[in-house]
């Protein structure tokens, strides 16, 4: 295994981890606000960095660039629908 | 590509697999459509984490325009069920 491919996984495994903490939190956590900051915040941190480490391996300008656009898109989209959905438990819709 | 790197790289994939059964379980214990919705967002994200390791372990870049897709589409899912829950739709 080549250097830059040990890099990778250095960032991809701990990325999946974070895939793996966030899921755990969904299934365990008691109601629908604390399983939302479980998910939102460890999938997007895990997200990040397989993309990192993605970009690492495929050593590629143009996939590099297109997985900084996932990431962008994927924060804003994990920020919105959080903050959307936790409205709607605060305000009763879904109690 | 080495070996030893395809082997992590299908090892990732399913374990990220794993991460959407376990949203599955959530999908059917619910208790609140909220909650449901909120498997929604993992499968969202966890499909777009799958796609790019998989775009990488088959060396096919189109897999990475997929992933662009299914990150933009994940954020329409959640914002249409906010849309239509708040005036009484099914």
């Amino acid at each position: 295994m080549s250097g830059l491919e040990a890099l990778a996984l250095a960032l991809m495994v701990p990325g999946t981890v974070f895939f793996v903490a966030g899921t755990v939190g969904m299934l365990r956590f008691p109601d629908a606000v604390s399983r939302l900051h479980a998910l939102t915040k460890a999938d997007g941190l895990g997200l990040v960095l397989i993309a990192a480490g993605a970009a690492v391996a495929a050593g590629s300008a143009g996939v590099a660039l297109r997985l900084v656009l996932i990431c962008v898109l994927v924060g804003l989209a994990g920020a919105l629908g959080a903050h959307l959905i936790a409205r709607l438990v605060r305000s009763g819709g879904e109690g | 590509m080495s070996p030893a790197f395809a082997l992590s790289l299908t090892v990732l994939m399913t374990v990220l697999l794993a991460c959407i059964l376990g949203g599955l379980l959530r999908v059917l214990r619910g208790p609140t459509r909220a909650d449901r919705m909120l498997a929604a967002q993992l499968f969202g994200t966890t499909a777009t984490a799958v796609l790019i390791l998989m775009a990488l372990a088959t060396g096919d870049r189109s897999l990475i325009d997929v992933a662009l897709a299914f990150a933009v589409l994940a954020a329409v899912t959640v914002v249409a069920f906010v849309a239509t829950s708040g005036r009484g739709a099914p």
